[in-house]
Formats: structure tokens, C-alpha cells, sequence
């Protein structure tokens, strides 16, 4: 999906609070009544995560030990682990799988730290008192609410491998027409660095947004006596920005994992509209979808899928455990 | 000597400000006039980039071009974005603000081991039950509903909305119930009007996550009659040879109401996506 659904920060199993006092001398038959229309009233919601969250997810684990395939006439086998062994060492399936899992890794590893000092040194910019300011934070907050399908088809033009492509044409100007066309996202070498470009700039406002937030938490008195101190504007930035800002930064980088880790969209479109290097772009989640629908192999599908889960769970469970740290100091 | 210094440093703040929100806006002019320039000359470079003269024969044609049901009509790809965001987003305000309700105001027997569970599910990205749940839902292909209904219980929304009436003291309720209300009147009556802050972000939320809906309909859709815009784009860019005007015509038609929506709502917006982050 988008950007937008951010897993907060919140430690799984927190327990409600405790029961309000004045409830204890409450009438008997009160807390049964309030206990049926409780579940009453979130019977729907549960229902639909039970069917469309929590069932699909069991279903994965136990597809994920078969091999079932769509619209075959063969009854599903039992396979053991035979999927996952086909992943990470049958050469005609861990090969795109690895390449898979290694691109993702490429692409977190760098949208994370750019992403985030993008976002950071935006986020200061636009934080003081200027006329307007509230135009030039939306103006970069604006590709944000750009699907991820219409951003993929804009930079497909952008990056078009002709001479007539906007980048390579501003290039061949600036070099005094010494910059041949260069095709951005065919050549294996640039392709993943495309994704990762479109990626920030529809994702970055996100993170200015947040940053934004945090540094407007930092009491404005630390800077003045700061300046008291004759403290420089780097020194004003390492002393007091850096540290008011922690918690949010690492909120902030650690939630980019977790979005960065779940690419799909742009890879699909650009993919499929043609001229995308498809080995050096592809994802664990493309592959995953790829497997299931072209090639009908669910049960492979399922133990990507599995494999998926488990990282984002990780990359989750970190950013939970640094976030609780971060906000302790 | 002190104002001059200062007014030039407002100018080179502004200069700053003015050329980066213009590099970063490029991408977004380019869809613009593009979508207003003759097919020919949306891939002209540098030297083509402002167009000599703009008509809107682009977005007529795509009107005129998917008007028939081998292609498609472009206002039924419409009238399905639109009608699957106003189901995800309404239907998932109340189920979700009923479930976090129910949760975290009243007090039952296992409510602390569900309230878990839903955290729990949490965890779980969509991504990481698509492939199942197309596997399931298979003979469901090529429906509406199929691709609405997954979308409205959500997890992340209902930890949204229990954030926000957990704090929520008490003893409002406590006189409504005195008053005689129930906890469905109380709910409704009470709680609903006084939580328009969250229920305003988790909309705002949803329609943008369900608006730009992709992976989804990837798997289950592949008759033009029931598709949303998302996919019909990139259906409609994959085609060769590509009518690159129209193309971005699409684009500019599929992001509107999403523009339109946050021209008003622009505080909102920005608001529910710092406190959806922040508070967590």
C-alpha cells in the first residue's frame, strides 16, 4: 500500500489501564451488560481482522508447507520445508529470491539515512517564522498524496532514455552537449538508483512533516540561552536540535525501514510499462507477487511471503525497542 | 545597518526556500503541463518543457478513448475509486471507532487479551497477507465488494481512535450514564461529536491509503469494468505505443479529488500525519 499507515511506536500487549475507582461500587449486573455490548460493539472490526488480517496470515504459515498451485487440477501435496529449501539454495528459485532480498536491503540501506537527512535538514529550513512558510511546507508535503502508481508513470518521463528525456536533456545542456542519452532505468546500474529517487521524493515530506513536529516540541529558551553562550549555529545544532530531536529521528528512521522494506508499487508499474531493469529493481514483494500470479506457485509465494513477515517484524520489533529507549532520555 | 542585514537574510531565505520548492516541484509541473500539451511534444526535453500553446484535447480524449467496454468508460473507473474510498473510509470510521470504543471505555471479560490480539494484528502489513488472501478469495475475482471489504476493519485505525478516547476523562460518561444513557448512546451522543480531531485523521488516512490502492487490485482485477484509476494507469502507460499526453492527462485526472480534498483540508492533513506519528 502507501506510505501512509505508519505503525506507531506503542509497545505490543500494553495492558489497559486499570479500572476507574468509581466503578467498584457499581450495580451487580452493570458489568455484564457493558461486557456483551463491548463485544457487541467490536464484533465487526474483529471479525474483519479475524477474517482479512488474521486468518490470511495463519493460512500463509500453512500454504507456505505445500505445494499448491492455482488452477491446477493436482490436489495440494504436503511439501515439509521444502519451499523454503527451494528458496535459499535451489539455484532456479533462490537466485531471483536472493537478488530479491538483496535489493531490498540495497534500497533500506540507502532510502533510510538519505531519506531521513533529506527530511531533517527540510524540516529545519522550513521551521522559523517567515510569511508564507506554510505554502513552502506544502509544497513539499505535496507529492505525499501522489499514489505511488501516477509518481512511477511521472518519472518514467522524467528519466525516458531518449535525448528527449527531461533529465538527459537538462544533462546535455549542462555539459554543452557533451552527455549522451543515458536510459536511467534499462541500464542495471542506475535502475535501482531511479526507484530509490522517486521513492524519497514522494516519501521525504512524510518524514519533514514528522521532524517538523519534533523540533517544534524543543522549548525555544534552550536556543536563547544558547545563543547567550555564544554558541555557534553548529554548535546550537549539535547541542540542542540533535538531542531535542532524538526520539522523533529514531521514530522516524525506523518507520522508513519498515515502509522501505514493503516497496512494491513503483517497481510493478515501471516493470510492467517496459524499460525497467527487472533483476536489478526486483523486490521481496514483487517476487512474491510474481510467483503467485504469474507462475500460479502459491505455496512458494507463501513462504516468501512468511520470510517477509519475519523481517518486517524484526525491523518493527527494533523500532519499537529503540523509540521506548529514545524517549526515556 | 542591522535591519539591512536582516531584510537581506530574509530575501536569501526566501531565494533558498523559493529554488529547492521548485526543484521538488518539477516532477508535478511537468504532469501539469504535460497533460495540456499535444501528445508529440510531452517528450521534448528542456527546450519543450513550457509548451507553445496548451488545450484540453488530452483529457477529452480520454474521456472519448475509454468509452466502450472493450476499453473501458473512464467515469466508471471514476465512480469505483470514488465508491470504494467512500466505503473504506466511512465504514471503517464506525466499525473502528465502535471496536475502540468497546475496548477501551467498557470493561468485559477478556478485553485486555483482545485489545492485545488487535495490537498484535498490527504488526502484520497487508503485504504480508495479499498473496493468501487472493488465494482464498480467488472465486471472488473481478468484484467490487472484494475489494472494499478487507480494507474496512483496520487495526492501526482502531489503535487511532483508542489513543484518543483513552484519554477522555471518565466522568463525561459517567453523568451521560447517570442521565440513564447506554454505552451505544453515550457512544454516539457523547463521545462521537467530542472526537472529530481523530476522526478527521483517521479518514484522512484511509482515503489516501485506499485512494492509491495498488497491490491489491493487482491480483484481483483484471476486467476493465471493475477497476480503479490507480491500475488502469498503469495499465494504460504499459500499452505500446503510449499516448504519453493522455497518459498524464489520467495522472492529473486520478490525482484531483485527492488535490481538491487536501486544498481544504491542508492543516488536517499535515496534523493527522505529524500526531498519527508522534503520539504513537
Amino acid at each position: 500500500m502507501t506510505t501512509l499507515s505508519p505503525a506507531p511506536a506503542a509497545p505490543a500487549g500494553r495492558k489497559p489501564p486499570p479500572p476507574s475507582t468509581s466503578r467498584t461500587h457499581e450495580r451487580p449486573g452493570r458489568r455484564n451488560r457493558d461486557g456483551l455490548r463491548g463485544l457487541l460493539m467490536s464484533a465487526p472490526a474483529l471479525g474483519g481482522l479475524i477474517a482479512f488480517v488474521g486468518v490470511p496470515f495463519v493460512y500463509a504459515v500453512v500454504l507456505s508447507f505445500y505445494n499448491v498451485r492455482l488452477g491446477s487440477p493436482l490436489q495440494p501435496r504436503f511439501f515439509g520445508i521444502e519451499q523454503y529449501r527451494r528458496l535459499f539454495t535451489d539455484p532456479d528459485m533462490s537466485g531471483p529470491f536472493l537478488r530479491a532480498l538483496l535489493n531490498n536491503l540495497t534500497f533500506t540501506v540507502v532510502v533510510v539515512p538519505v531519506q531521513t537527512g533529506l527530511a531533517l535538514a527540510l524540516a529545519i529550513l522550513l521551521n522559523r517564522k517567515l510569511k508564507a512558510i506554510g505554502v513552502f511546507r506544502s509544497l513539499f508535503f505535496l507529492p505525499v498524496v501522489f499514489p505511488m502508481a501516477l509518481v512511477a508513470v511521472i518519472w518514467r518521463l522524467i528519466l525516458a532514455r531518449s535525448g528527449d528525456g527531461l533529465l538527459n536533456s537538462a544533462l546535455d545542456a549542462v555539459s554543452f552537449g557533451n552527455w549522451g542519452a543515458f536510459d536511467w532505468l534499462g541500464d542495471g546500474l542506475t535502475a535501482m538508483a531511479s526507484i530509490i529517487v522517486l521513492s524519497i521524493w514522494q516519501g521525504v515530506g512524510f518524514q519533514m512533516v514528522i521532524l517538523l513536529a519534533g523540533l517544534q516540541q524543543i522549548p525555544g529558551e534552550l536556543y536563547e540561552a544558547a545563543e547567550l553562550d555564544r554558541a555557534s549555529r553548529w554548535q546550537q545544532f549539535r547541542h540542542v536540535t540533535l538531542p531535542g530531536i532524538r526520539g522523533t529521528l529514531a521514530f522516524v528512521a525506523m518507520l522508513t525501514s519498515v515502509l522501505s522494506f514493503r516497496v512494491f508499487d513503483q517497481v510493478y508499474v515501471l516493470v510492467k510499462g517496459g524499460g525497467l531493469d527487472e533483476d536489478a529493481t526486483r523486490t521481496v514483494m514483487y517476487q512474491a507477487v510474481t510467483t503467485a500470479f504469474d507462475q500460479n506457485n502459491i505455496g512458494q509465494a507463501s513462504a516468501i511471503t512468511v520470510v517477509f513477515f519475519l523481517i518486517v517484524v524484526a525491523l518493527t520489533l527494533i523500532q519499537r525497542r529503540v523509540v521506548r529507549t529514545g524517549n526515556e532520555d | 545597518m542591522a535591519r539591512t542585514r536582516n531584510s537581506l537574510r530574509r530575501f536569501l531565505d526566501y531565494a533558498v526556500l523559493s529554488v529547492l520548492s521548485f526543484i521538488f516541484v518539477l516532477p508535478v509541473l511537468y504532469l501539469i503541463l504535460g497533460s495540456f500539451k499535444p501528445s508529440d511534444e510531452v517528450l521534448s526535453g528542456l527546450a519543450g518543457f513550457l509548451p507553445t500553446h496548451l488545450s484540453f484535447d488530452n483529457y477529452s480524449a480520454v474521456v472519448d478513448s475509454f468509452d466502450s467496454d472493450a476499453t473501458g468508460y473512464f467515469w466508471r473507473f471514476m465512480g469505483i475509486s470514488l465508491l470504494l474510498s467512500t466505503v473504506v473510509v466511512l465504514g471503517g470510521l464506525i466499525v473502528n471507532s465502535m471496536a475502540a470504543y468497546g475496548l477501551t471505555r467498557l470493561r468485559w471479560k477478556g478485553q485486555g487479551v483482545v485489545f492485545a490480539l488487535v495490537l498484535l494484528l498490527m504488526l502484520v502489513p497487508f503485504e504480508a497477507v495479499a498473496v493468501p488472501l487472493f488465494y482464498m478469495f480467488n472465486s471472488q475475482r473481478n468484484t467490487i465488494y472484494m475489494q472494499a471489504i478487507p480494507f474496512i476493519a483496520n487495526a492501526f485505525s482502531i489503535y487511532q481512535f483508542a489513543t484518543f478516547f483513552r484519554a477522555i476523562p471518565p466522568s463525561i460518561e459517567e453523568a451521560a450514564r447517570i442521565d440513564g444513557a447506554g454505552p451505544w448512546r453515550t457512544f454516539f451522543a457523547i463521545i462521537v461529536p467530542m472526537s472529530k480531531p481523530v476522526f478527521a485523521s483517521v479518514a484522512i488516512l484511509t482515503f489516501l491509503t485506499q485512494w492509491g490502492s495498488f497491490l491489491w487490485p493487482v491480483l484481483m482485477v483484471s476486467d476493465p469494468s471493475v477497476r480503479a484509476l490507480p491500475l488502469e494507469l498503469s495499465v494504460f502507460q504499459g500499452q505500446t505505443p503510449v499516448d504519453w499526453g493522455q497518459v498524464l492527462a489520467f495522472g492529473v485526472l486520478l490525482v484531483l479529488p485527492v488535490l481538491i480534498v487536501f486544498a481544504f483540508f491542508q492543516r488536517w492533513f499535515v496534523q493527522s500525519v505529524a500526531s498519527s506519528a508522534v503520539k504513537g
